[in-house]
């Protein structure tokens, strides 16, 4: 048996990987949920069948994401505050059972003019790279970008771009961005080079720097802005989500507030590949997320971008979509959903992907639902109801 | 000085009223951060301007400046503003 694993290996790395997540001890999962009104998390079996929902943790708090330290498979950093009181960050060590609260959470450097800005919340929380263990990087509303060395529990704004004259023009005003404020997210760390960045900002665009924040670059050629607008002015863009591929760090897969993207580097085009969906369809929407060892696989949650854009599923008839060959086709996964009359808005936070074989995907919806699959997306149960509005969603596992 | 916590904040004191000292606004709030760590930024954001849902009451009086001398027996009422649902 094992040297047949061994020869697979030598000739089909994709096999070997399955057949080595088949034959690993039972792991199990971990859904992180944060919503409007707190977070909680759901602990799973080995199997992801039963769930067991752990909250709510902060009620009554706005926690915009909840996330699980990768590197040593149990620090939790949750984005908080309250509608009333000014953002903050909790660390725990136990999931959950004991938080603290960050000492000096992300804040912008003091303005002696009174021109600063403020942090109205911590948005995005991204896991350093694998050889920066406690180091964090946390994007904010109104966009701001700051890294943290201990864990979590000091912050301090990272790179010039906060302060920086072009930066801030290209980051506009608090009307342009998104209802609840505009946003720095997709902090991504290319797993080869930790001085290698990527951040999205809604709106100010893509960005790049390949030196650890001492300079970065907008990545924004081939992206689409709304019509009537010029696509050469960064400030119009608006990308919701960008990924990375695990298997791949040269690709990224993005949703836009206008089209699906995909880039593969060196190249610095993105490539709409949105234009490859259903027509009634349409390529408009919030969340996308990748196959962590396919990087021709990912998935997107289509939402209604015509007329007022009501950013609701296409039709009333909600349904994942995926792509197995890098944008060039698409596949709607319904099965499960409901075939009417459901409304629903996933925000951008609020897909996830676990990395079991075959994959595990989990969304959450505005009103409150937590859906999963099993199998890829093929058929979707829904695993937990009537929580508050969901916007971040975090697959994990714990051993 | 006495200062009255309101409930959102009390995660940080435990405790309702609580004692703080200094001769200005500025100066109460920030001997309650030393007490406290961390309840200041909860309630003053980072260009030390008051958040937009915090109200401060000193001796029922609505107190709008941070630099507003104060007096050991004066009593600092500290309000969450609540709005929305």
């Amino acid at each position: 048996m094992v040297r047949r694993t061994t020869k697979a290996s030598a000739q089909n790395p994709k096999r070997s990987a399955r057949a080595a997540a088949r034959t690993k001890p039972a792991r199990r999962a971990l859904v992180l949920v944060a919503t409007r009104k707190g977070a909680w998390l759901f602990h799973g079996d080995a199997a992801r069948r039963t769930w067991r929902a752990d909250g709510p943790h902060f009620l009554g708090h706005i926690v915009n994401h909840l996330v699980l330290d990768p590197r040593d498979g149990r620090t939790l950093l949750a984005a908080a505050k309250t509608g009333h009181l000014g953002p903050t960050v909790f660390c725990s060590t136990d999931f959950g059972r004991t938080w603290k609260e960050a000492t000096k959470p992300p804040a912008f450097a003091k303005a002696a003019d009174g021109s600063g800005r403020s942090v109205d919340h911590t948005f995005w929380l991204t896991p350093a790279h694998a050889n920066e263990p406690n180091v964090w990087y946390a994007g904010t509303s109104p966009q701001g970008l700051f890294r943290s060395d201990d864990g979590g529990i000091t912050w301090a704004p990272f790179s010039y771009i906060n302060d920086d004259p072009t930066y801030r023009e290209w980051m506009g005003t608090v009307q342009d961005g998104t209802p609840d404020g505009p946003k720095l997210h997709s902090i991504i760390i290319d797993p080869r080079d930790p001085k290698h960045l990527y951040f999205g900002m809604s709106g100010g665009g893509v960005h790049e720097s390949l030196d650890g924040g001492k300079t970065f670059a907008p990545l924004i050629k081939g992206m689409q802005v709304v019509e009537g607008f010029d696509a050469s002015v960064v400030t119009f863009h608006d990308p919701h989500c960008v990924r990375m591929c695990p298997s791949n760090p040269d690709r990224l897969y993005q949703q836009n507030h206008c089209g699906i993207y995909r880039l593969d580097r060196p190249d610095n085009e993105w490539v709409r590949i949105g234009r490859a969906m259903p027509k009634k369809v349409g390529d408009i929407g919030f969340t996308m997320v990748v196959h962590p060892r396919d990087d021709n696989t990912a998935w997107v949650l289509p939402m209604d971008g015509q007329t007022v854009w009501p950013r609701t599923s296409p039709d009333g008839k909600p349904s994942v979509y995926v792509t197995r060959n890098g944008g060039k086709t698409w596949h709607r996964l319904d099965a499960g959903l409901p075939q009417q009359q459901a409304w629903w808005t996933i925000k951008r936070q609020a897909m996830s992907v676990d990395a079991r074989d075959p994959v595990g995907l989990y969304f959450g919806t505005t009103s409150g639902e937590l859906w999963m699959s099993r199998d890829g997306g093929a058929k979707w149960a829904c695993f937990a109801r009537n929580l508050p509005e969901i916007y971040a969603v975090e697959a994990a596992e714990l051993a | 000085m006495k200062v009255l916590i309101p409930t959102p904040l009390r995660s940080y004191t435990q405790h309702a009223w609580v004692e703080a000292g200094g001769a200005t606004l500025a100066e109460v709030l920030k001997d309650l951060d030393r007490q406290y760590p961390g309840i200041r930024f909860r309630m003053i954001n980072e260009q030390d301007q008051m958040r937009r849902h915090v109200r401060f009451f000193v001796n029922g009086d609505a107190v709008f400046d941070l630099l507003l001398p104060l007096k050991p027996t004066d009593e600092l009422c500290i309000v969450q503003a609540l709005s929305g649902g």
